[in-house]
């Protein structure tokens, strides 16, 4: 609604007097200023959360800890240090290990499976492809907690409880009807004239793919694999069931890092800060095409 | 079984009826050879799925005819409908598919309103535009739990939480200090997941008002139309299907919402959700049967949530073909 407004005086001065006319200019101006602003207070409102958790990660225990709030308080590390000295001096890397070993071989094993199926998918299409892309798609609608008790039990009688490759098979299998919808639309951009041109010039199909259709469809290959390593790195219903000591990942050991009595507040937001870092990183990258693989390819 | 195979569109690829052999068919004569060949690549993806997501819920629903605690498991019994009668006469259960219904009804419908007045601030030229849209996108990638931790003890503590700091700035000594979590439990998580959820309504409205055709726009302002009326009929209708896939999008997300209740009230003063109450109920009640009887009916619930989701990504997608 917001939007519009602005242009409105537009419209209403073409039916006004001259005198009208030349007043519009300078309120549409003062109108886009104002919206401008107003997105501007809004983007601020939003990240002030965050913003507020980096400034209490910097500060001392005792400082975080103050009604009113300590804007000013000196600056210190100390957050941070107590968090990776945490458990016991080996602090959270072996649980970093673990999300990042998750997260980086689900994503591998998505791009090996999801690759050839999108091909089939939208290159040489099999029949009846779009019932399949529905299907995948209809498999991630389901509740994970539905399957999970089965899962368990799984685990439980075989070796596969507290084991990270469980939970690296049900990433895989979470992120792999995402990455298949994500695929599909972007091998479906690359122009099938081109490929013709390059088997018509008696290149093989390793060639086509990796001269052909690996360039265009490359960066959208880039951007799947980092939604994927985003929703494993976030993923806790199943690290809080299937994993203990050993492959506990990062966001459970972040849960289980407040237990201590006492002030928390520095080193809770030091651990937060640190836990969503990788993803902050890899969203950013991928954000132009955050929402189409949200919207598992429904929006572009 | 109600897996999803029942509600894609027909996934029937086996009988393919000749009639219907849709255009994209490979050249030349049909070849039983030439259709596998095709229709490898597909098939690693496609055997994976369904053995690691329709195995697990097939077992759920056998469990759920059982009576089965983990603690007593010589007593073991085929129950029949007994968990799902237990399920739906337990008012704690009860009560918790109502918790479930409201947290994401109130998360998705605030967040489509907060997200669509965004999305149309930013579907303007101003400056630091894109620096806007950087910093709306932060709270959606923040790590869920890292989020709700957030929330929980930055924000909402009642002595040094933000909230309560900022009140004592503005107020002075005797400003209210409101306990958040304990006085709203179920608006605390709400407003949590608000705040992660916007940014994802803003970014599909957002895709939506950009593919918005220019030309109608421009014609009805010509004519004349006023600013609100180009909004009710020709913004509101082009945005009518992002909306809903927006709705339904996060529906799905926020139905299956573990780690704010987990985390801000550990399902406690009545905001256990569904995915809590069925985690509770056999990892902690070692309830096996009830807990999948439980599951089952999440799954029937989704299911329907599910079927109309799909419909509309398939409207979404068939224009986007024929564009």
């Amino acid at each position: 609604m917001s939007a519009l407004t602005a242009d409105a005086p537009e419209a209403a001065s073409s039916t006004a007097g001259p005198k009208a006319a030349s007043a519009a200019p300078r309120s549409v101006r003062r109108k886009n200023t104002a919206l401008g602003l107003l997105a501007w207070v809004c983007g601020l409102l939003f990240v002030l959360p965050i913003a507020w958790m980096v400034l209490t990660s910097l500060h001392s225990e005792s400082d975080a800890a103050t009604n009113p709030p300590s804007l000013a308080a000196p600056l210190t590390l100390d957050g941070y240090r107590t968090f990776f000295e945490a458990g016991g001096g080996a602090g959270p890397w072996p649980a970093l290990a673990n999300s990042l070993m998750a997260s980086v071989f689900s994503t591998l094993f998505v791009l090996v499976l999801a690759l050839p199926a999108a091909y089939a998918l939208s290159i040489r299409p099999v029949r009846k492809w779009r019932d399949v892309l529905f299907f995948f798609l209809s498999t991630k609608m389901l509740p994970i907690v539905a399957g999970l008790l089965p899962i368990y039990l799984f685990a439980k009688n075989t070796s596969f409880l507290d084991n990270i490759w469980l939970l690296v098979i049900l990433y895989t299998s979470m992120n792999l009807p995402i990455a298949v919808w994500m695929m599909q639309s972007f091998l479906a951009e690359v122009p099938p004239a081109l490929i013709e041109a390059a088997q018509i010039d008696g290149a093989r199909l390793p060639t086509v793919l990796s001269r052909v259709v690996a360039p265009v469809a490359a960066p959208g290959i880039a951007a799947t694999a980092l939604i994927c390593f985003i929703f494993s790195w976030n993923e806790m219903l199943f690290a809080r069931v299937l994993t203990g000591v050993v492959a506990q990942t990062a966001p459970v050991f972040l849960t289980g890092f407040i237990t201590s009595q006492g002030l928390f507040l520095a080193k809770v937001c030091a651990a937060s800060l640190v836990i969503s870092l990788p993803v902050l990183a890899a969203g950013f990258a991928a954000q132009d095409k955050l929402v189409q693989g949200l919207s598992l390819g429904a929006v572009k | 079984m109600s897996t999803p195979t029942t509600t894609a569109p027909g996934a029937h690829d086996e009988k393919r009826p000749p009639a219907a052999r849709a255009a994209a068919a490979p050249k030349g004569p049909p070849n039983r050879l030439r259709g596998w060949v095709t229709r490898a690549p597909l098939l690693p993806a496609l055997v994976f799925l369904i053995i690691v997501t329709q195995l697990p819920f097939a077992a759920t629903l056998v469990v759920s005819f059982f009576d089965w605690n983990a603690l007593y498991p010589e007593a073991r019994s085929f129950g029949g409908f007994a968990n799902y009668q237990e399920v739906l006469s337990d008012p704690e259960l009860r009560d918790s598919v109502l918790t479930t219904a409201v947290l994401t009804a109130v998360v998705v419908l605030v967040s489509l309103v907060l997200g669509l007045l965004l999305a149309l601030l930013l579907d303007r030229s101003f400056r630091g535009r894109g620096v806007v849209r950087t910093l709306l996108i932060a709270p959606f990638l923040l790590v869920p739990v890292a989020a709700a931790l957030l929330w929980k003890h930055v924000l909402y503590n009642p002595e040094y939480g933000l909230f309560n700091g900022v009140l004592s700035w503005l107020f002075g000594d005797d400003a209210p200090q409101p306990e958040w979590v304990a006085e709203m439990p179920l608006g605390a998580v709400e407003m949590a997941l608000i705040w992660q959820w916007t940014p994802f309504m803003m970014l599909i409205l957002l895709a939506g008002l950009q593919s918005r055709p220019a030309d109608s726009i421009e014609a009805a302002r010509i004519d004349g139309a006023g600013a609100w009326q180009i909004f009710r009929y020709l913004t509101l209708p082009h945005l009518r299907r992002y909306l809903e896939l927006g709705a339904l999008l996060g529906s799905i997300y926020i139905v299956q919402n573990f780690d704010a209740v987990f985390t801000i009230t550990s399902g406690g003063l009545g905001t256990a959700n569904l995915p809590y109450t069925i985690y509770q109920t056999f990892y902690q009640g070692h309830e096996y049967g009830l807990a999948s009887a439980a599951g089952v009916l999440v799954v029937i619930g989704s299911l329907i949530i599910a079927t109309l989701a799909l419909r509309v990504v398939s409207s979404l997608f068939r224009e986007e073909v024929r564009a």
